[in-house]
């Protein structure tokens, strides 16, 4: 049978938040009996939007890129919280995870019962909340949730297959989950996530020749780790090489650059987060 | 009886019959009867015929004749006149043309004439099906945010959500671009901006004014404590008492001073629609009150105005570019698009919400082989959408960059040599003056670099790149100029080099053009609806583009104002307390326009003495706006009446206030960024052209009330509601427009009420509009959909050429060869900024400060108000309970100074201080910070003016002055401060109050040295 699933594209999310906004404005002043108490208007984030920015501005030469990843009640299919809610969450056939918001009345422990941190205490009406799917528009015939009819780019996507179409495609394009090791089996999905968790080292070849400097491009460089070769690439027009996808705090790194009637350079880097070298006058 | 006497009385029995059917009918109706007790006579001049209708307790009795004693007379010359204008449906021009021919006239108290007009006019609508009933129960109506098009769902009276349109199978077809083998078209709904998203916050927001008050120590018999304003607090009091104190107060002005003393002021926005927008509904009012107006600077456009027309003309278009065909031809034919000071995806095209990302989305597909750069001190973010190499120049600067781009142009030939030869002039003195030879200094990489501090190598590299691919330049955030660094101090350099730029690259060859896929999408531009420009009701033919188009097809009363005073707005400050001003003009019939000098006050006006404030937004939209406390408490304002949505800004200094409500609480008609005028065919920015029905979707809330009924309320006292309404309700006027526009051709009444939209299909693709530049590229006549520049502005012939003296991209422009202009001569030339790295203040305050258009408000519109925006960290974020405004700066730059994520920083200059929330940053690079202008809270912690402001008024720091002496020119988007952790005081001396004080000293002293006569 079909489910809602989340797919969430991490590159090609702009923080505009209007899917914050969408959900927002769908909840905070709105009572849906059966499926929420109303949002309140400051202090939740039912869908929060985390950023990370990588790379710095290095001398003159900045190099960054900033991911934004918006994340919610990840609808997981073993979920901790209804596990601990004895009964007052319930897992729908759709797959959607809803709180009850009678039952769950004054079930303030079940805040910390969501690994994720994506529940949230409503003081005023005395009760758990977490995203839910819009699950009250579903039930109406809605084939989309607030934040994907409002989503510009197509960032996020609510998709209605079945389970084992899922996991091909989950599988076929590289789709991740957050933290996979809690075995919740989140039905919200990313991709390019590498764009928030991973790391990149870059940086810009130059020289001189006749006292001017310039860009060098086609540059080879490589970037060896222990010795071994780890990637290879070319510097573009500006000298600019990039090796992304690095596991952040993984270590020391060698780069190798070699360009044309010049002497082979090696730079050492050291990987925590992403850094740019910024200029490398061969 | 004559047959026109026989039709006549028909006609009137009919009336009666009608009023009366209605009064059954509905019950809004018999509320509305039920509102006046008198006797209304309509009859013939002649006394021929005539009926009265008797309104009395919520009935009416009606009968044929003459009345004895009716309270008021509604009369025609004679039968035929009267049954021909009484006849539906309604000719306007004939009903327009019986009023100026004075064969229709009334006679009796104006309220109650006016309210007779529009109740018979109400008798034809009451009762219309308006919006969809949806199966839940509720409503479905639509309606227009400065963000985007809505459905709004009402249940119960109230709001229950606002979503974008899915366009239904049966709208509007899309268009579809076939580029390099890929076929592109645009999803089949409308978009959002945040702030449209946001729009159920700010209707529901607890800083609504729901009643009209009075400043607690404002006596307008007595004492008006003008010293107060900003300080006192509020009285509530009564609709009638406060139309009553507006209006003697209005008489009073006019009485005691004369022409010119009262002032009407509005920011450059309003809630959307063409009836209730400020260029419509309130130029009405104002015109027929007759006021000194304030005359805007050309905000957004700035150094396009005053540089760039120099160049290549485009007055009618403040300068920016024609941009037709735009979003083809860059799919079809760009290889790198240069973004320059430019962030669609912040400004959203002023009105185009996020239509212009799903097609800057595109460019992420490698098929279409289109690379990116940026170019901005801010790492925006249309950046952090697009991937593509960062330059990042010091704020005001990159007009260094721009040349040292062309001199490796020049050095290495890698420019258009032969379209230089043919299509422009006065290249060779630009060319000395790159190469050093008239000033000794060569622009090279190197010398930028020193300015820019953007690598040398990097320009070069730029430069080579640019010089061998065909090239989208996308100047501002429309990609033709429009917001950016025009408006910082050398706004107007850039403007004019970006000009240069693409002089030098062949613009308007396949490929290279000004753009960034904002405008230029292939639409049916031949459909006719009015855009907001154009002046709606306002009868406006001088300050609005009404006379192109609107008004021949929705006439109307023209409206003309007596007054011939107008203040420089930027200057408004010093016009009210120091008594003069001077400005130059923003028309933009030509280039030589903008030479014309004017000064405040006029010669033979009054000086004004009371202002009509529409809104609230200049202390956080003008510079250095410390001046406009200051202003506001001078005593040379004997009396501020401000109309305003929400107690916010200078809605907080007014003497009176009058509560105006949303757009969703009254109705209108209006298309999606549908501009008109200087923003023609603003539709381009689209992927769908919507037009919408904007239904009351609520009740006003309070006592709240539209703009258009309190105009007509204080318009009554003053005899001039049936001049200002011409009779009409805001419905009537709303239809008038429908009818004046191509829609009745696709769509009925009846069905565009109930459906609330309609998509103009997208044009047949042999039929779209030809790319820009086109015609001037293959030296043809102009043929791209616009009637300018007019027809006395070219050389030539007619529609060959550009508006220039030679018709031709002008490196050497002749009309300012005509001007002794020393900061803008005849070729652009570098000269840096007075507040910037050279700047003796530069070592007090080493931080330059950048204030772009904010990302999810639009001006002040969505911030504060405890709005929904105030969740998102990268907006406001709440520090201690208080939602501070974000400064962003560079993360080294902070640890320097001790200042961590969201600690509260105190952002100062001699203007002022405001206390922000702090984001370091890699976004910035050194020696730069920022934080969005537009704040809509001015909060300051102590007395206004000598206090710090936590609202975050940024344009408390900025400088004030012209970008040029001989300029009206915004300069503020960049300013010098210093930033560091917030001591918790909350003095802040601001040398606007400083001056003030030592003046006051200096006089104390004086007087108490007895040096001063006495008068």
């Amino acid at each position: 049978m079909k489910k809602w699933n989340m797919i969430v594209d991490v590159a090609e999310c702009t923080n505009c938040n209007l899917c914050t906004l969408a959900t927002m404005d769908e909840y905070v002043g709105n009572d849906w009996p059966g499926y929420s108490k109303p949002m309140q208007k400051h202090g939740h984030k039912w869908i929060n939007i985390l950023q990370k920015e990588r790379g710095q501005v290095t001398g003159q030469s900045p190099m960054i890129d900033i991911a934004y990843v918006p994340t919610m009640c990840n609808q997981c299919d073993d979920a901790p919280c209804i596990a601990k809610s004895g009964g007052a969450i319930k897992k729908r056939d759709d797959g959607i995870v809803l709180i009850d918001p009678v039952q769950a009345h004054g079930r303030k422990d079940l805040v910390d019962a969501c690994p994720y941190g994506h529940i949230w205490w409503n003081e005023e009406h005395r009760v758990p909340q977490a995203y839910n799917f819009d699950a009250h528009l579903i039930d109406q015939g809605w084939q989309q949730t607030r934040g994907h009819q409002s989503c510009p780019t197509g960032a996020m996507r609510a998709i209605y297959i079945e389970d084992e179409n899922m996991q091909r495609m989950a599988l076929d394009e590289g789709l991740e989950v957050m933290r996979p090791e809690l075995k919740t089996k989140p039905r919200v999905y990313y991709r390019n996530l590498w764009r928030y968790a991973k790391c990149f080292i870059g940086g810009s070849v130059s020289a001189e020749a006749n006292g001017i400097v310039d860009c060098v491009e086609g540059a080879t460089v490589r970037l060896l780790r222990n010795g071994l070769l780890v990637d290879e690439a070319t510097s573009d027009n500006y000298g600019d090489f990039k090796f992304d996808k690095l596991d952040e705090n993984s270590g020391a790194y060698v780069i190798e650059i070699e360009a044309a009637g010049r002497a082979k350079k090696t730079v050492e880097a050291k990987l925590g987060v992403s850094v740019n070298l910024g200029e490398i006058r061969l | 009886m004559s047959f026109s006497t026989l039709k006549l009385s028909l006609i009137l029995c009919g009336l009666s019959l009608m009023l009366r059917y209605q009064r059954w009918r509905h019950e809004a109706f018999r509320q509305r009867l039920s509102e006046r007790n008198f006797t209304a006579q309509i009859m013939t001049r002649d006394e021929e015929i005539g009926r009265w209708f008797e309104f009395k307790n919520g009935n009416i009795r009606s009968g044929f004749g003459l009345h004895p004693a009716p309270d008021c007379k509604l009369m025609f010359k004679n039968a035929t006149i009267g049954a021909g204008l009484l006849m539906p449906p309604i000719d306007w021009l004939r009903q327009i043309n019986a009023q100026k021919d004075f064969v229709l006239s009334v006679d009796g108290p104006e309220d109650l004439t006016n309210w007779f007009a529009q109740t018979v006019m109400m008798s034809q609508s009451a009762g219309l099906k308006i919006g969809t009933r949806m199966e839940d129960g509720s409503m479905r109506y639509c309606n227009m945010t400065n963000g985007g098009p809505v459905f709004i769902y009402v249940k119960d009276g109230k709001v229950v959500r606002m979503t974008p349109i899915d366009l239904a199978e049966d709208d509007g077809a899309s268009w579809t671009i076939d580029a390099k083998g890929v076929k592109l078209t645009p999803p089949r709904k409308t978009t959002l901006a945040p702030h449209g998203q946001n729009a159920k916050s700010i209707i529901y927001s607890p800083d609504r004014l729901l009643y009209p008050m009075k400043r607690v120590d404002f006596d307008p018999n007595g004492a008006r404590n003008p010293q107060n304003r900003g300080k006192s607090g509020y009285v509530r009091i009564s609709w009638d008492e406060a139309i009553k104190i507006v209006t003697d107060e209005i008489k009073r002005q006019k009485r005691e001073h004369g022409p010119g003393a009262i002032a009407t002021s509005h920011g450059s926005h309003h809630t959307w629609g063409n009836v209730g927008y400020y260029l419509s509904a309130l130029f009405r009012f104002a015109n027929a009150i007759g006021m000194t107006r304030v005359h805007h600077n050309p905000d957004s456009w700035e150094g396009w105005y005053w540089g760039a027309v120099h160049h290549w003309g485009y007055t009618l278009r403040v300068g920016q570019s024609e941009t037709y065909g735009t979003v083809e031809d860059c799919l079809q034919n760009c290889d790198l698009i240069v973004s320059w000071a430019a962030d669609p995806e912040s400004t959203s095209g002023s009105y185009g919400a996020q239509e212009g990302t799903v097609r800057r989305q595109w460019l992420k597909d490698p098929k279409l082989a289109i690379k990116v750069v940026h170019i901005d001190p801010y790492f925006n973010a249309t950046a952090q959408f697009l991937p593509g190499k960062w330059f990042a120049p010091r704020p005001t600067t990159s007009v260094a960059m721009a040349m040292a781009i062309a001199y490796v142009w020049v050095k290495e030939g890698l420019y258009h040599k032969e379209y230089v030869a043919t299509h422009t002039v006065g290249f060779d003195k630009w060319k000395a003056y790159l190469l050093g030879e008239d000033d000794g200094v060569p622009k090279t990489p190197e010398w930028q670099e020193k300015e820019t501090g953007v690598p040398a190598r990097d320009v070069r590299a730029l430069a080579r790149d640019w010089g061998k691919k065909r090239v989208y330049l996308a100047p501002g955030g429309w990609g033709n100029g429009h917001g950016g660094a025009c408006r910082n101090q050398t706004g107007i350099q850039w403007a004019r080099v970006m000009v240069c730029l693409s002089a030098m690259q062949g613009l308007g060859k396949p490929g290279c053009n000004m753009g960034n896929l904002q405008w230029g999408c292939p639409l049916d531009f031949n459909f006719y609806f009015p855009g907001y420009s154009e002046g709606g009701m306002s009868g406006d033919l001088e300050n609005t583009a009404m006379p192109v188009e609107l008004y021949q097809r929705m006439p109307q009363l023209p409206t003309m104002n007596s007054n011939a005073q107008t203040i420089p707005r930027i200057w408004m400050p010093e016009a009210i307390t120091e008594g003069k001003a001077e400005g130059y003009r923003w028309i933009g019939k030509s280039i030589e326009h903008q030479f014309q000098k004017f000064g405040y006050p006029a010669p033979g006006s009054s000086p004004v003495h009371m202002l009509y404030k529409y809104g609230g937004s200049i202390l956080s939209t003008m510079n250095n706006t410390n001046r406009w406390v200051k202003m506001y408490q001078s005593s040379n304002l004997e009396f501020v009446v401000n109309q305003s949505i929400w107690f916010e800004g200078e809605a907080k200094f007014a003497d009176i206030i009058l509560p105006a409500c949303t757009n969703f609480e009254r109705t209108d008609i209006s298309e999606w960024a549908g501009l008109g005028g200087y923003g023609h065919h603003g539709q381009q920015q689209l992927n769908h052209r919507v037009i919408v029905f904007q239904a009351q979707a609520i009740e006003p809330l309070g006592e709240s009330k539209s703009d258009f009924w309190i105009f007509n309320e204080i318009c009554k006292p003053l005899g001039l509601a049936n001049y200002f309404s011409e009779g009409c309700n805001e419905l009537d006027w709303v239809k008038r427009i429908y009818l004046a526009s191509d829609l009745p051709k696709v769509i009925s009444w009846r069905t565009l009420l109930k459906r609330g939209y309609y998509v103009v299909p997208a044009e047949k693709e042999k039929l779209r509009a030809p790319v820009s530049f086109r015609w001037f590229w293959e030296n043809r006549k102009k043929d791209v959909p616009e009637a300018q520049p007019l027809p006395s502005d070219y050389t030539e012939e007619y529609l060959r050429g550009l508006q220039t003296q030679s018709g031709k991209l002008e490196f050497d422009c002749n009309s300012l060869k005509r001007v002794n202009d020393p900061e803008r001569p005849p070729i652009v030339k570098y000269q840096p900024a007075e507040d910037g790295i050279h700047s003796p203040d530069f070592a007090r305050h080493p931080l330059q400060m950048l204030t772009p258009h904010s990302k999810y408000s639009f001006h002040t519109q969505g911030d504060g108000k405890d709005s929904f925006l105030l969740n998102i960290e990268d907006h406001r974020v709440n520090v201690e309970g208080y939602y501070y405004w974000i400064m962003r700066l560079n993360a080294d730059d902070a640890a320097e100074r001790g200042i961590k994520k969201h600690d509260l920083v105190k952002v100062h200059n001699d203007r002022g201080a405001v206390i922000c929330a702090a984001l370091p940053t890699q976004r910035l690079p050194r020696g730069v910070c920022h934080g969005y202008e537009s704040s809509a809270v001015y909060d300051p912690m102590g007395e206004p003016g000598k206090s710090v402001d936590r609202g975050g008024c940024l344009n408390l720091l900025t400088p004030h002055k012209s970008q040029t002496k001989s300029t009206h020119a915004l300069a503020g988007a960049n300013a010098l401060v210093q930033v560091e952790l917030w001591d918790r005081r909350i003095e802040h001396m601001s040398e606007t109050f400083a001056a003030m004080e030592k003046d006051s000293e200096i006089k104390r002293s004086l007087k108490e040295a007895r040096l001063v006569p006495a008068k």
